[in-house]
């Protein structure tokens, strides 16, 4: 196992409110493997990336608990100078909009060598050298005049390519990607994405991919877990878990989206009700409210996640229930095609 | 100006295939740009450049393209918040480019406009109810004794409680935001109602909700819809015929069945292909097309045909001209000399 979290717990403090942002987060990663983290917005995915790399802004967050294990070792544990050094090096992480984690008033080759220098400890002409290198990996053409270009100068797929070399700089084991195309146009999404799947498995780096988008999931993902309220509600790997959801929210998530192979015109089955009030949470199981399947047990009773079968987990009483069901088709009664 | 059929007046009988509620003809919307010296000559960004189309009464006419195609701008210049440079603009057969203001003030009677971020679209200030009144005040809608029982009507055709109106737009979510703004479109009954990215800043759970109240008002009173989108599931879930823009030309429009299951223009497959659907078995075996290159700047486009740069199919010839539209099949036009 290269990446463990368990029980990750980070909260927030918000005119006194306590709101639990990440509660009791746990998942793997293995060696060279791409998990796909998915949720809404306040879900908790960010923060739980955020959480990994200990770069939540405390206050107002605070990191309650858990571990974070990387090769075994306990990141939530070891000293910031270690989280230092470990940060480019074993574990990089890559945002949603690289304007923000680039900085304007640097050339983009100052960004990445300072980087490697640090960290591998290259001279500066060394330095250049492997920055030219990873450009061109990254396939941005006329690499040397780039590296003395600000930021401004780059589009936004450019920069995310930017920022992709600057995660593999220094061959990190895992890349935590939040929602890394989100704000790009179709077809410049499909190039990042593309670039980054092939060169992850090139150089055999596992990934994290947060996103909320099923597609890009299903498109580049082996394995899902499913993110509700703080928590993750389901996983499996990525054919299990759009084969045979077991939790009633992916249900509803795979019923809710339009898809290209839909008969067009077919009617949308949405979720019911609102996302998540984090500050407000129901008793038992936080979607119950929103649940077609929810009984008397649920609403006094939080479930935990547990293996349903093998690796495939997830945090429902009613998972047995769902067997054979694929998507909802009458938004308030449960009455569901079976195949 | 013909009188409109409205949500007290639901049109009745199917519309007629013949009976145009919109028509664009040669529509042109140029800005002026500075040139990077100061003394240079100013230019101008072409971000409409000769696009015509009809929208029929009754139907959704979905504007796909990404960044710079001039999707948005198309939905400005059909509600007259910019005026065209050049091209007619026919409503109900009444040329707006050249109707005097009298006319355009009673634009938004028959008008309206739904944007993509209702955290921006709705006054922070007002009430729901405030938001809500506005319009029905300002075009004189309804007596003054019955605004309160308006309100309450409109509110509850968009699926929310009375108890509603009391509240200010940062209490809801980012759904009910988006019923609110539906509900202020629908107000002073139009026929008529441009949606530039309805959904697109909404979770996916929630955007299911908008996309079937969107579907269910159409079929209750009768609207016509321009779509604008850049999401191709969402397009083809609720549009009847689906046009494709890119750097301010239509390169392709055909009906909804024709354009998904037979496209013909290269930049309609490659962003076809690039849209990946939430269905692992599916996206194993799909073939992917991966553009080349960024989409230019629309202040400095290609000569010739503007996808040429990153069209796989490009041939000498495409440098000569723009391609116009042409008949492809039946209600299918593209233009490209290569199909």
């Amino acid at each position: 196992m290269l990446l463990e979290v368990r029980q990750l717990k980070t909260y927030f403090d918000s005119d006194g409110e306590e709101i639990k942002a990440v509660d009791g987060v746990s998942f793997e990663l293995n060696e060279g493997e791409t998990l796909g983290l998915v949720g809404e917005s306040g879900s908790g995915k960010s923060v739980t990336g955020l959480s990994i790399l200990r770069l939540v802004p405390c206050p107002p967050g605070r990191m309650i608990g858990g571990e974070v294990l990387l090769n075994g070792v306990n990141l939530l544990a070891v000293s910031e100078e270690q989280m230092r050094q470990l940060r480019g090096k074993e574990i990089a992480m890559i945002f949603q909009e690289p304007m923000t984690s680039l900085n304007p008033v640097l050339t983009i080759g100052r960004q990445i060598t300072e980087t490697i220098r640090k960290h591998l400890g290259l001279s500066r002409y060394d330095a250049r050298r492997r920055a030219v290198e990873l450009l061109t990996q990254v396939q941005i053409t006329d690499p040397e005049r780039r590296l003395s270009q600000y930021p401004h100068h780059f589009s936004g797929g450019m920069r995310q390519r930017v920022m992709f070399a600057m995660a593999l700089a220094c061959n990190p084991k895992v890349i935590i990607a939040d929602e890394p195309t989100t704000a790009l146009d179709v077809t410049i999404q499909a190039q990042v994405l593309e670039l980054m799947s092939n060169l992850s498995t090139e150089f055999g780096v596992a990934m994290v991919l947060i996103t909320h988008d099923l597609g890009v999931v299903a498109r580049y993902s082996d394995r899902v877990s499913v993110m509700y309220a703080g928590r993750v509600v389901e996983s499996a790997t990525t054919d299990e878990l759009f084969a045979a959801p077991k939790h009633p929210y992916t249900l509803g998530l795979l019923s809710s989206v339009p898809r290209l192979d839909m008969a067009p015109g077919e009617r949308l089955e949405p979720i019911k009700g609102n996302p998540p009030d984090l500050g407000n949470l129901p008793d038992g199981c936080s979607y119950s409210p929103r649940c077609p399947f929810a009984d008397d047990r649920c609403r006094a009773e939080e479930p935990t996640l547990r293996s349903i079968d093998g690796r495939h987990e997830a945090a429902c009483w009613k998972s047995d229930e769902l067997t054979g069901i694929t998507r909802i088709v009458n938004r308030d009664v449960p009455q569901q095609v079976r195949v | 100006m013909t009188s409109i059929a409205g949500p007290a007046a639901p049109v009745t009988g199917p519309p007629q295939p013949t009976d145009n509620l919109v028509e664009v003809r040669g529509l042109r919307m140029y800005f002026p740009i500075r040139s990077e010296s100061l003394i240079g000559r100013p230019g101008v960004l072409k971000a409409v450049d000769d696009v015509s189309f009809t929208i029929r009464r009754g139907e959704t006419l979905g504007l796909v393209g990404e960044s710079g195609s001039g999707k948005s701008t198309i939905g400005r210049c059909l509600h007259m918040m910019y005026k065209p440079t050049a091209g007619e603009v026919l409503f109900e057969g009444t040329d707006l480019t050249k109707a005097p203001r009298r006319i355009l003030r009673q634009l938004p009677k028959q008008a309206q406009v739904i944007f993509q971020d209702p955290f921006s679209s709705l006054d922070p200030r007002m009430s729901i109810e405030q938001i809500l009144t506005e319009p029905l005040i300002i075009h004189d809608a309804v007596p003054h004794s019955e605004r309160r029982t308006e309100v309450e009507r409109l509110l509850s055709i968009v699926g929310m409680t009375a108890r509603m109106a009391s509240r200010y737009p940062h209490e809801l979510s980012g759904g009910q935001r988006q019923r609110v703004a539906i509900a202020r479109a629908l107000a002073i009954r139009p026929a008529f109602i441009i949606c530039d990215e309805p959904v697109s800043a909404l979770d996916v759970s929630v955007r299911a909700q908008v996309l079937n109240l969107l579907e269910d008002l159409q079929e209750e009173y009768g609207l016509t819809y321009l779509f604008i989108a850049h999401d191709l599931s969402v397009v083809r879930h609720i549009a009847d015929r689906v046009a494709i823009l890119y750097l301010g030309h239509m390169v392709e429009i055909a009906d909804r069945d024709e354009l998904f299951g037979n496209p013909q223009h290269p930049y309609t497959k490659a962003l076809l292909s690039a849209a990946p659907v939430p269905d692992p078995k599916i996206e194993a075996t799909r073939q992917r097309i991966i553009l080349k290159g960024e989409i230019p700047s629309p202040a400095n486009k290609p000569s010739g045909c503007v996808f040429r740069m990153r069209c796989p199919m490009a041939i000498d010839e495409c440098a000569v001209a723009m391609p116009a539209l042409h008949h492809s099949a039946d209600n299918h036009d593209v233009a490209c000399i290569r199909v």
